[in-house]
């Protein structure tokens, strides 16, 4: 069994290689978070990714880590349960955009209330890939998909404005263009107390020729090279989650450091809830009883 | 035989009716007494109408049963619904001082008990309306027999909090209405033998929580949702004292990942809802099958479909919960019969959710969860046996040198022992996608049809295990009968009392329950039914649900199906009654009964005549040219009595023929049959003659 000491990227593949598209955004995701794993020398069993159905959702296949591969939509409820049972573990949940803007958006708003412990990577290529190529939440306006044959009329979600006004503690915007920030980014949010966002551009080069690595480069420039950007500036913060055009911000737009659910929860105080004892003692229960008679 | 008394509390909401009603069964309890308590209600905060039944009883009771003895109105209307109800031998309790009970409302031989409660309590200071009800209380110990003391203890304890003042005056009420009603009316002549033994007064819904606590879970998920929502708020309260995790969540899709999530990680898991949210849920418990992440799933089940009958009761989910997800994949269905049964069962499905890595689902009903009854305390023990199942810490020899740790190992039973994330040395992906050994996927390019296949079984042999592990349904009464009446859930109290009457009354009458509804015990089914002269199916949905599983599982057809599906639960005449006619070959039939249509008037004066006006005499009238047979109903001014028309209801149909307003020349018993024909045969356009006799013969109002 590796340590900590001795891991290496090679040994964080999973059992199976990638079955992405030659060129997909999503392998440049996979290795930032093995990456951002060795960085931070987390034991591989303390990390718990969980994704829900779409291309990116197949990552947990590909790294030596415990994950679940839930249902579309679901993964953040799924990370929500895993992280409260068990506070120890590093929880990931990754996903596309349709899985976490779309069929599971509730869950992305209610989770970031929470700041909860939980890191979520999207993996954002602005269309549905796996059922090969419909307009997805973050499709820009006039793109002509599969299901927008006239072009979509539909305005984008805005994920990390949504994540600044719902509460998330960690939001930032990665490309998979650019490995070393995206590893970097990883590395803060894992390493963050409380609930972190990192939508990354991912493109899907196969069903998506409007938003590609080229488009991308032409456009993104980094947070951290804007003199005076403040990452404690929410308003700030908001103006940058907001800009799409021309140029488009990526790198962390804002982090706070406030108290995570699990904090707060009288109950996990006491330790990982996995580990506490099971059942009720006699006088505890006698008094409840005694409630009803 | 065993005393019992029913007594009926009747008022609006707000009108303190459930902390009256409270503390007359929390009396009874600590006197030794069973207990068990029916309130039909509304979904509604103040206002409308409410009727809560209480049963007290000397021996185990768990349904509300089919009398009457004291009324105890809390408002006028209240009155004038149930009056009529009491049964001789029985009395009325109400504020004389506010309210009036029409004469012509009150059966022979009941004894009317007006209490003047300004006069009983004027030195008593100023009192807040709703202590009428405490004078009236007082007054019903009298006449059923209890002493004031058990009572005025459990005031002390409720009051305690607001000072000894407020104590004083609520046991001066209380001691008031007793005595007024000593002095002026003679106890009702029941003889009670107090045990003095304590029991908890709880509903399902409470004991699912205790028994999760009990039987270990440590997490709790619920969106709020009626009638599951007290589970959500006992946890709530209860949850730093009995170290469990409860989550809230922003929808049911939520709260059933989260549980799954937390089961998933090495919790006991458990979340409830209604059909509604059920619906919702459904997805994911396919995926619990799938990844064999062990959950309990509660449905408290209400009056469907859709947002339905949110406060009445049903037991209509049966065909949702059996059809539950796409794909077959191994689950447990488990139908608790009483608040005792629910602890058990919500350990027994923590048990197997866990030993077999399954979703186990509850099926409650709003009856079962929120009516209160008395239980045992020694029935509900706090120790209880826990199985977490099999689980390892490390990847066997075979295992450490073949790959590793196999999540999903195909062995024998189908349970491959598990490993929680955070163990050194176990770590795998469990995907909802089919997979093999090691949790790697076989879907998409790499689908592979033996891998599947071998997979699959294994997972549907648990239910070998399973059903191996469940107690199949037994015969209780008498082992040869007429009839046997088979039932599920929360109807096993009442079915077994209808079928005592039944067999009292000369029509030997036996039983078949079921409470585990998946898997499913069939050849036990088949052996005790092939042996049975009559089969009926007693349940309360509209399709007969039930009788549809047992044929399909099992092969055996039903002589009949009696179902009820107005939201009410039965009663054991009311089936007893019913069952004796589908043997006589009698047919049942759907035409309004006079106490439905009386509930319709109460519809039409609520939202056309604004509660001025209540129904006084019903006429039946059997021909009109309106096609049906109608009922004719005589509305009068609620406070002076004076006619203010007529309503007619078709008795076939149940439509509202329309609102006629009175010609008091056309009042009378002789006049309102000729009224209504004159209505009849005056050429209203449009309905053919009820010449449809044969729909649905076996359900009934």
């Amino acid at each position: 069994m590796a340590t900590t000491t001795d891991l290496t990227l090679k040994s964080l593949d999973g059992r199976v290689d990638p079955d992405w598209c030659p060129g997909c955004g999503d392998f440049g995701v996979l290795k930032s978070i093995k990456e951002a794993v060795l960085e931070l020398k987390i034991p591989p069993h303390e990390v718990l990714i969980v994704s829900g159905i779409g291309c990116s959702s197949n990552l947990p296949g590909f790294i030596h880590a415990y994950g679940v591969h839930s249902l579309h939509g679901r993964a953040l409820p799924v990370a929500t349960g895993a992280a409260l049972a068990n506070h120890a573990l590093h929880v990931i949940a990754v996903g596309g955009d349709g899985d976490g803007y779309g069929i599971g958006i509730a869950h992305f708003i209610h989770a970031m209330r929470r700041n909860l412990n939980l890191t979520y990577i999207v993996m954002d290529n602005e269309i549905y890939g796996l059922t090969t190529g419909q307009a997805s939440p973050t499709t820009t306006e006039g793109h002509k998909t599969k299901s927008t044959p006239r072009g979509n009329v539909e305005k984008p979600v805005q994920p990390l404005a949504l994540a600044l006004a719902s509460g998330a503690t960690y939001v930032a915007r990665g490309f998979s263009g650019d490995q070393k920030q995206l590893t970097r980014l990883v590395a803060g949010a894992i390493a963050h107390k409380g609930f972190s966002l990192i939508d990354v551009f991912s493109p899907c080069v196969t069903f998506n020729k409007v938003n590609t690595y080229q488009f991308f480069k032409e456009r993104v420039y980094k947070l951290e090279d804007e003199k005076g950007y403040s990452t404690s500036d929410l308003m700030g913060a908001m103006g940058k989650a907001l800009e799409f055009g021309a140029r488009i911000p990526v790198g962390l737009l804002y982090s706070a450091d406030k108290p995570t659910y699990e904090d707060t929860e009288p109950v996990l105080l006491r330790g990982p809830l996995v580990d506490q004892p099971v059942g009720i003692d006699r006088r505890t229960y006698d008094e409840i009883l005694a409630e009803t008679m | 035989m065993a005393t019992e008394i029913t007594v009926g509390i009747a008022g609006a909401a707000g009108d303190g009716l459930d902390r009256t009603g409270d503390t007359l069964a929390r009396t009874a309890a600590r006197l030794g007494l069973h207990v068990y308590t029916y309130n039909s209600y509304q979904s509604l905060i103040r206002g409308g109408h409410t009727w809560l039944r209480l049963r007290l009883a000397e021996d185990k009771i768990d349904n509300h049963g089919d009398h009457l003895a004291v009324l105890m109105a809390l408002n006028q209307d209240g009155i004038e619904r149930h009056a009529r109800e009491v049964e001789p031998g029985g009395a009325i309790v109400f504020n004389g001082a506010r309210f009036h009970c029409d004469s012509a409302l009150v059966p022979k031989d009941v004894t009317l008990v007006p209490l003047p409660v300004p006069e009983l309590t004027a030195k008593l200071g100023k009192l807040l309306p709703v202590m009428q009800n405490t004078a009236a209380l007082g007054a019903l110990l009298h006449l059923i027999g209890f002493d004031l003391e058990a009572t005025a203890e459990i005031l002390l304890e409720t009051f305690k909090k607001k000072g000894q003042e407020i104590i004083d005056q609520n046991v001066g009420v209380l001691r008031a209405g007793y005595e007024h009603a000593a002095r002026t009316a003679p106890t009702l002549g029941y003889r009670w033998s107090f045990s003095r033994k304590r029991r908890p007064v709880v509903t399902g819904n409470h004991m699912m929580a205790l028994g999760a606590v009990a039987g270990g879970c440590k997490f709790y998920s619920a969106y709020p949702m009626s009638p599951a929502s007290f589970i959500l708020h006992w946890l709530a309260s209860h949850s730093e004292k009995v170290g469990v995790v409860v989550k809230q969540c922003e929808d049911e899709l939520a709260v059933v990942n989260v549980a799954i999530g937390a089961g998933h990680a090495g919790v006991r898991s458990m979340c409830a809802t209604s059909g509604g949210g059920f619906a919702l849920m459904s997805e994911a418990i396919g995926m619990a099958g799938m990844i064999e992440t062990p959950v309990v799933v509660v449905n408290v089940q209400r009056g469907g479909p859709s947002t339905g009958l949110p406060t009445k009761t049903e037991q209509g989910d049966l065909n949702q919960v059996f059809g539950a997800s796409q794909g077959d994949y191994p689950r447990v269905i488990i139908a608790p019969r009483d608040a005792t049964d629910c602890f058990h069962s919500t350990v027994e499905a923590l048990n197997l959710a866990e030993a077999f890595q399954l979703p186990v689902t509850l099926i409650s009903d709003l009856l079962l969860g929120e009516h209160r009854s008395t239980v045992d305390p020694e029935a509900i023990p706090c120790e209880v046996a826990i199985d977490r199942g099999e689980w390892v810490t490390a990847p066997s020899p075979e295992e450490a040198g073949n790959g590793g740790y196999k999540r999903y190992a195909l062995t024998p039973s189908g349970v491959s022992p598990r490993a929680r994330p955070g163990r050194a040395g176990c770590l795998h992906v469990s995907g909802t996608d089919d997979h093999d050994e090691y949790g790697v996927l076989i879907s998409d390019e790499h689908t592979n049809p033996a891998i599947r296949r071998k997979m699959h079984e294994k997972r549907m042999r648990k239910m070998e295990g399973v059903r191996a592990r469940l107690q199949p349904p037994v015969l209780e009464g008498p082992a040869k009968a007429d009839v046997t009446l088979i039932g599920w859930g929360s109807t096993w109290s009442v079915i077994r009392e209808a079928a005592g009457q039944l067999t009292r009354a000369g029509l030997t009458t036996n039983q078949l329950h079921f409470k585990y509804l998946h898997p499913f015990h069939a050849e036990e089914a088949r052996a005790v039914l092939r042996e049975s002269r009559h089969t009926i199916v007693v349940e309360n949905n509209f399709s007969g649900q039930f009788a549809r599983h047992l044929r399909a599982e099992s092969g055996v057809t039903v002589d009949h199906v009696l179902v009820r599906y107005d939201g009410e639960p039965f009663e054991p005449a009311w089936i007893a009654e019913r069952v004796q006619a589908l043997l006589e070959g009698r047919k049942v039939d759907l035409l309004v009964a006079e106490h439905e249509a009386r509930e319709m008037a109460y519809h039409h004066i609520r939202i056309h005549m604004h509660d001025k006006t209540r129904p006084r005499r019903l006429q039946a009238v059997a021909e009109s040219g309106f096609g049906e047979p109608l009922w004719v109903v005589e509305l009068v001014n609620r406070d002076d009595g004076k006619p203010e028309g007529m309503l007619v209801i078709g008795r076939d149909t149940g439509a509202n023929h329309g609102w006629h307003p009175a010609d008091p020349s056309l009042l009378g018993e002789t006049a309102t049959a000729a009224f209504a024909t004159s209505l009849g045969n005056g050429g209203r356009p449009g309905h053919a003659p009820a010449d449809a006799p044969g729909r649905a013969q076996d359900r009934a109002h």
